[in-house]
């Protein structure tokens, strides 16, 4: 096998740009460079008129209003206004949040930090599929709750909650709903009105346009959702974040969200295909290997699953020139398994062992064959040199054997 | 993580993969970490006359673990007892220039060698075993 070949399966930390999406963005660098805040000459009134072209398209895909569509510099930013912005714009009501143990970051920490300020925080138990329980959300729901964030489609299995369910049971319990639809705008259906969400993040780099930039849809009606900012200055995007527009940014987001959208379906029904070869693959040539999350309500390229008694670092350096992620500790900056899997129960040694496989727009069979091929090759290969293979095939229990840890 | 080549040569080309008949009185076995720790290396050796003759090791772990096992087995073989023990995890962290990081993985060959040499003793102390 050529090992020199580069495959790039790690669509879920972030694309290329597309090129239809460059060009879209290139004349907003040269002739369009206006400041979108500059109202005295024509070269801000063209940037305000493509930054508000933008805005009106983007809400659009998601069923929202223009106005509703705040722009950030990336999810993590959409995500820390909604949820520090709407705790503190509603402290006099209550100080008490809602999320999940599966969440990405940028949600649990900002809730982590409003703890330390005061605020109490119900984090809901995930069941092996990474779900939510929705009669254990409705009873987590308090008087003093003002604030209910889960994500629509998780980063790392993939599993798609109920959002449009979990948006009834906020609306009849008269709280707010944030959800992090950074991984599934522009891939499943989103409506804002359908699913009854009031505060939904999203990122351009997720979806074939460019890093920096992302987005926060803010209900204007029914209820008026307002935020406290955490961007003070020049008073941009009505207030609620102050700085700049990044207009060519913003543009390429609007242009990547909309070819995302003209080519939905075939892509998703595509990907889908390939990503079930490739679980194929390794379910055909492979004994001990678990698909972790749901398989019924996931994303359609994403493959995460455990190769046991094989450790998910050490399997990543046998697949050079092959982009993908690990669970393991060892690729993590915290020498911690992936607290997501964790959640899920899957086990420390099943999450050590885990990889994500997320595929792309142009993502082709013959890649799909070449990665398996290579994973496969890799996992036995470190299977021959795993004790725990070895002990697995002695008959031996490994839940019964003392460890020593350390 | 970027690797030093060393790591990477091990990895790819590990010396001494395999296992020793654990119930022999010539082997001593050492099994330590846990896999819920994403580490356990297995290393064994085989004695005659008080030296290492044979060494052979499997690891679940990272790379850095791997070639940290590897080498341990690799500098065992043809020493003697008294000189096996002073192996230290620090020159493993030397010889495969691993990162801070990854010191872990040293310290459990070094520990993988200790259980092996105890086992190995232990079985000598009770000679019918
Ligand atoms: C679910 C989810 N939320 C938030 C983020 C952060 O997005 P950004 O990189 O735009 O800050 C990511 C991407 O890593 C993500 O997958």
């Amino acid at each position: 096998m050529n090992e020199s070949r580069r495959v790039y399966f790690d669509h879920q930390a972030t694309c290329p740009v597309d090129p239809r999406v460059l060009e879209a963005m290139l004349p907003f660098f040269r002739e369009t460079f206006g400041n979108a805040a500059s109202r005295s000459h024509s070269y801000g009134w063209d940037a305000e008129r493509a930054t508000d072209q933008a805005r009106e398209s983007i809400g659009a895909a998601i069923g929202a209003s223009g106005r509703e569509i705040v722009f950030t510099s990336g999810a993590t930013e959409s995500n820390n206004l909604a949820i520090l912005g709407a705790a503190r714009m509603y402290r006099d009501k209550g100080k008490h949040l809602i999320t999940c143990g599966t969440e990405h970051k940028a949600v649990l920490d900002p809730m982590k930090f409003l703890e330390h300020e005061g605020w109490e925080v119900t984090v809901l138990d995930v069941d092996g599929l990474g779900r939510i329980d929705l009669d254990a959300l409705r009873a987590a729901i308090r008087p003093d709750t003002t604030l209910v964030s889960l994500m629509h489609a998780n980063n790392e299995i993939g599993t798609l909650h109920p959002i449009a369910k979990i948006g009834a049971i906020c609306k009849e319990k008269g709280v707010l709903f944030h959800t992090d639809a950074t991984q599934s705008v522009g891939k499943v259906p989103v409506d804002v009105e359908a699913m009854g969400v009031d505060l939904l993040s999203a990122s351009a780099h997720k979806i074939y346009g460019p890093k920096g930039v992302g987005m926060l849809y803010v209900r204007r009606r029914a209820p008026r959702v307002r935020l406290d900012p955490i961007m003070h200055g020049g008073g941009h995007e009505r207030g609620l974040r102050s700085g700049t527009l990044n207009v060519p940014g913003i543009v390429g987001f609007a242009r990547a969200l909309e070819l995302c959208l003209a080519e939905r379906d075939s892509d998703s029904a595509r990907v889908g295909a390939l990503r079930d070869r490739l679980q194929r693959r390794f379910e055909e040539a492979l004994t001990h290997v678990h698909v972790n999350g749901d398989q019924e309500n996931r994303l359609a390229a994403n493959l995460n699953i455990s190769f046991e008694f094989v450790e998910g670092e050490s399997l990543l350096m046998g697949m050079e020139g092959i982009a993908v992620s690990s669970g393991s500790a060892c690729t993590s900056a915290s020498l911690e398994p992936s607290y997501v899997l964790r959640a899920l129960g899957v086990g420390d040694e099943l999450a050590h062992s885990s990889v994500r496989f997320s595929l792309g727009r142009a993502s082709t069979e013959d890649e799909v064959d070449y990665v398996a091929a290579r994973t496969i090759a890799a996992v036995t290969r470190l299977r021959e040199m795993s004790p725990l293979y070895e002990m697995a095939l002695e008959g031996i229990d490994l839940k019964t054997v003392q460890w020593t840890g350390h | 993580m970027v690797y030093s080549e060393k790591v990477i040569d091990h990895y790819q080309h590990p010396r001494n993969v395999g296992s020793l008949d654990k119930s022999s009185s010539e082997v001593g076995t050492g099994v330590v970490g846990a896999p819920e720790c994403g580490d356990v290396m297995k290393l064994q050796i085989q004695v005659e006359d008080g030296v290492i003759v044979d060494a052979k090791f499997k690891t679940f772990g990272c790379g850095s673990a791997i070639a940290s096992s590897s080498l341990a087995t690799e500098w065992l073989k043809g020493r003697t007892i008294e000189e096996a023990q002073q192996i230290r995890n620090v020159d493993i962290v030397e010889e495969l220039a691993l990162p801070p990081v990854k010191i872990h993985c040293s310290v459990l060959a070094e520990d993988a060698i200790r259980s092996a040499l105890e086992d190995w003793r232990k079985k000598q102390s009770q000679p019918n075993a």
